[in-house]
């Protein structure tokens, strides 16, 4: 039987608010334990939540962004739990009445298709502390710096159909995220963090089968690993007669398993009911236009316009407007260089490899969008081959030095002088009278390898064109 | 002296007739002699009072003049006070000291009055005798095998036996009200949203309230001058301008129409009771008020309601009590759940276990509907019987409580000491401000009149209330086993 994958998607985000969602601490990434968390992130009697403002406009942008309905009252609730690392005993969420209501966002399919997945929801919420099972002789340690920070949970309707769509998805959202500007969504810090749902039916069957749910996964990658695992694992169960049982599980990325979690670490009521500390959060059109007007360009947009205004293919344009950085660092270059096609092809080719091939982000590599420009201006007006360029751009790799002096102090510049160039071009003629002799009788195919020849005579600097031309010429 | 009320000892120290040094020793005197037999105060903050008492005298001498300044007051230990012990009446925190002040402490620090000390209190506010406090029962200087009331016991108790000149106090469903109303004092609770919350521990957020006990109504305005205004640490705080509030006391009744609750002179009500307020009503018609009977319909759902929505909200509010941060923590806990289970157990008491049951039960899954968003809508029934009542009549009057204050030990039944808070709960489920004043005593107890207006309407509240004082002087009448020189 052919079966068909049925996967929802619940994504958290860190808000980059510079305070957190209800205290005014700071929020900060690595700080010493404990050491960003006031009275209230603590729990002390008596203390009070007030919103952060910065975290409604957040999400209120991430709303627009994926043309979702905003909520212009939401009303935040209680989510009741008991553990160390939850101070109040509870946790501040949204749950019937969102911030962020129905939207919905584009995924490209390996067809070059592109499908849209929809998402249900997306709320505002505050995260928990940290506990700290090591090193602490038999206790648990308790981080409460990060408790409090502001988490839009995001959860997609379940229409996604396969770990490529679900990855394809992540690093949609992502890439939406870090164009708004709302968080820096690095899942290896868990400011993004995934729980995955999974279920699978006969093909073409319309009921929803028994889904099973995975937590915090922390990689594009192994999000794709563990749904293709937990699809396997049901079609085995499902093609042996067997039954799904609905439940939590947690995947181990290393031995690629996954293992039910004991039934004790989510058979919670959270009892949930409004918060009575927090008044329901009323919006007005003038207000979700104000944050209208700060949107920037988002990816299909902006990958829309790269199409029309610089020509490029639809996967050029996909690749560099994956991230915003990426995005910007091309537009720079097409823009100072005058030749889009041609910023394209370094910036998807030879940069992107480096930066693959060193695990750097865009901000690490040592060739930042001026000096390329620089490089590619001087193959323009011919000051180098292209085939130089390439031995620039490595060099420009090591040498932080301007362009025009790493093609000075090496030689790399392109011989254009026309007496040497002549003089190449007789010494190739009197050292290959045979080759000559059969370009006269008319094998035209002699001519590229006579001017292989002189290239490789003048160390690559010659201008092709030149020799090519005066070969002819000469030879005629 | 120490018997004045605010407003005439704030004279008092402005005459320089006395010292803000020598009120507070006599107050400090008076707590070392009969805190014993009372058990109103939980700390005593002797030493602190002295120095902000002197604090207070070089201000004055500095030519400050706060009509607090100087004045020697007491709060409930329920609010939070920098670097003195804040137990709010639980074993759980009786060893807890709040690293910071809640906004009614500093704001009453800003105004220079003097903090005596931290009162006793029904455990987490729970309670309408003074008997779940951990630190065991307050006793009304009325008659001391009588309770107080509560759950500001401490506070009522100590302002009548001039103890301290006037406290704070909280009141979720009647908590200011009955206890002023036990002890013969004027306790104000004033709208939902008046007085900032920040550093008040929660029992049931969308019902507490502060509000002042003292002596006299004009007290309860001048308290309310410093204790009301937005706090951006409280996001309920409302964001409605603060009046002078004594600016209207002295306004004429002339034309004032008073609404008579049927439902609040109805079975259950004392006959002693029920005569007080009725010639406490002939005092306002002499003074050219109008009576009109009302209905408040739902009233008598409100007790059911309200013991849904407070368990409820309080069932998580204690939640953050867990051995953990701070507080009390059990001896050698096995394991997580066994620290949880243990602290929680061995560190509340009986009655509140029992709210957190019944608040935990009301909101979980399969029985939410049923009882908390029932409650919820019974609220807003309760709320638009005020609203037409108030199309009708400018204040609602009845009594606070349905009888005198009663023995200790006289309720052992939850329910029965729940239907205390018969006559006040509506008003804390409305947001109302509500008020009681003495107007008389019965077999030698005080009896307390219930006034409630509409949102926000204080001044009118604490006009009504001073024309009654103005005329009358149920409210000078004091304890007489604690009176000077007894």
């Amino acid at each position: 039987m052919e079966w068909e994958a049925v996967i929802g998607l619940e994504v958290h985000v860190s808000l980059s608010t510079k305070t957190k969602l209800f205290s005014g601490t700071a929020s900060v990434f690595g700080a010493e334990p404990n050491t960003e968390a006031n009275i209230f992130d603590l729990a002390m009697p008596g203390t009070l939540p007030a919103l952060n403002e910065e975290a409604l406009r957040m999400a209120v942008k991430f709303g627009l962004a994926i043309g979702a309905e905003i909520g212009k009252r939401s009303v935040f609730d209680r989510k009741n739990y008991f553990y160390p690392d939850l101070p109040k005993g509870y946790q501040v969420t949204q749950l019937d009445f969102p911030t962020v209501g129905r939207g919905s966002l584009a995924i490209a399919l390996d067809d070059g298709s592109e499908k849209q997945i929809g998402i249900t929801r997306a709320h505002i919420e505050e995260n928990a502390g940290k506990s700290l099972h090591e090193d602490f002789y038999g206790m648990s340690g308790i981080d409460l710096n990060r408790s409090g920070e502001p988490l839009l949970e995001i959860v997609s309707d379940p229409e996604i159909r396969s770990a490529k769509e679900a990855v394809a998805y992540l690093k949609k959202l992502h890439a939406i995220v870090r164009y708004l500007d709302i968080s820096d969504a690095i899942m290896a810090k868990g400011s993004m963090r995934c729980d995955v749902n999974v279920s699978i039916r006969p093909k073409g069957s319309t009921e929803l089968g028994t889904r099973t749910e995975m937590k915090n996964i922390n990689s594009f990658r192994f999000v794709e690993k563990a749904i293709n695992s937990e699809i396997q694992r049901q079609q085995d169960i499902l093609e042996d007669s067997g039954t799904v049982i609905q439940e939590t599980r947690r995947y181990d990325a290393e031995r690629d398993t996954s293992s039910p979690m004991r039934s004790k670490e989510f058979a919670n009521d959270y009892r949930y009911f409004p918060e009575p500390d927090l008044l329901p959060v009323e919006i007005d059109d003038a207000y979700i236009d104000a944050v209208r007007a700060t949107l920037p360009e988002l990816p299909d947009a902006k990958k829309a316009r790269f199409v029309n205004e610089y020509s490029l293919s639809e996967y050029d344009a996909g690749v560099l407007t994956a991230t915003r950085e990426m995005a910007n660092y091309f537009e720079t270059v097409a823009c100072g260089s005058g030749d889009a096609k041609m910023a394209a092809n370094w910036v998807t080719g030879d940069l992107q490899a480096v930066l693959n091939k060193n695990n750097w982000d865009l901000v690490e590599s040592p060739i930042q969008a001026e000096r390329l420009t620089m490089l590619i201006q001087r193959i323009k007006d011919s000051t180098i081959s292209g085939k130089i360029g390439k031995t620039v751009f490595e060099v420009m790799l090591e040498d932080e030095s301007e362009v025009d002096q790493i093609i000075e102090s090496r030689g790399l510049k392109q011989v254009t002088d026309s007496s040497a160039i002549e003089s190449l071009v007789d010494q190739v003629i009197a050292k290959n009278a045979e080759q000559v002799q059969q370009f006269k009788e008319g094998k035209e195919a002699v001519l590229g390898f006579l001017v292989g020849q002189a290239m490789k005579l003048s160390q690559g600097k010659a201008n092709p064109g030149q020799v090519n031309q005066l070969l002819r010429k000469k030879m005629m | 002296m120490i018997e004045k009320t605010v407003a005439e000892l704030s004279r008092s120290l402005s005459r320089r007739e006395i010292s803000s040094v020598e009120l507070t020793k006599a107050y400090l005197e008076r707590i070392n002699r009969y805190n014993g037999s009372l058990n109103a105060f939980i700390t005593v903050c002797e030493e602190s009072a002295l120095t902000q008492a002197a604090q207070a005298d070089t201000a004055r001498d500095n030519g400050q003049t706060s009509p607090l300044l100087g004045i020697p007051l007491a709060h409930k230990d329920i609010f939070c006070s920098s670097g003195v012990k804040t137990t709010c009446g639980s074993k759980i925190l009786h060893n807890f000291t709040a690293p910071y002040d809640a906004t009614v402490v500093s704001r009453f620090k800003e105004a220079g009055a003097v903090m005596l000390g931290k009162t006793n209190m029904d455990e987490f506010a729970m309670g309408s005798s003074n008997e779940t406090s951990y630190f065991g029962p307050v006793r009304n200087p009325w008659d001391t095998d009588r309770v107080p009331g509560g759950s500001s016991g401490g506070s009522a108790a100590a302002v009548a036996a001039d103890l301290c000149a006037v406290a704070t106090g909280t009141d979720t469903g009647g908590s200011i009200r009955q206890p002023a109303s036990f002890c013969g004092l004027t306790g104000l609770k004033p709208s939902y949203g008046r007085i900032s919350r920040w550093g008040m521990i929660a029992f049931a957020s969308s019902l507490d309230q502060a509000g002042p006990i003292c002596k006299s109504a004009e007290d309860a305005a001048l308290m309310l001058n410093t204790m009301a205004g937005i706090d951006t640490k409280d996001s309920t705080s409302a964001d409605v301008p603060v009046e002078d509030y004594t600016a209207e006391l002295n306004n004429s009744l002339e034309g004032l129409r008073i609404g008579i609750p049927r439902q609040h002179f109805a079975e259950g009500l004392s006959t002693g009771v029920e005569q007080a307020i009725q010639e406490a009503l002939n005092v306002y018609r002499e003074l050219g008020a109008k009576i009109i009977e009302i209905d408040l319909p739902n009233n008598h759902l409100s007790v059911s309601a309200y013991y849904v929505v407070a368990p409820a909200e309080a069932s998580a509010n204690l939640s953050r009590f867990d051995g953990v941060r701070y507080g009390y923590r059990c001896d050698s806990p096995v394991d997580l759940e066994d620290m949880y289970k243990r602290s929680r157990s061995e560190g509340f008491g009986d009655e509140v276990k029992r709210r957190i049951m019944v608040g935990t039960y009301a909101l979980s899954a399969g029985f939410y509907d049923a009882y908390y968003r029932k409650a919820q809508k019974i609220r807003r029934l309760i709320k638009q019987d005020f609203n037409s009542a108030f199309q009708q009549v400018d204040i609602i009057i009845g009594p606070t409580s349905p009888h005198t204050a009663f023995n200790l030990g006289a309720k052992t039944d939850p329910i029965a000491m729940y239907l205390e808070d018969i006559y006040t709960i509506g008003v804390n489920l409305a947001g109302l401000p509500g008020m009681s004043v003495p107007v008389s005593t019965v077999h030698g107890l005080p009896v307390g009149m219930h006034l409630v207006t509409n949102d926000f309407a204080e001044s009118r509240l604490l006009n009504v209330a001073h024309q009654f004082q103005q005329n009358t002087d149920w409210h000078r009448q004091r304890a007489t086993a604690f009176t000077e020189g007894h």
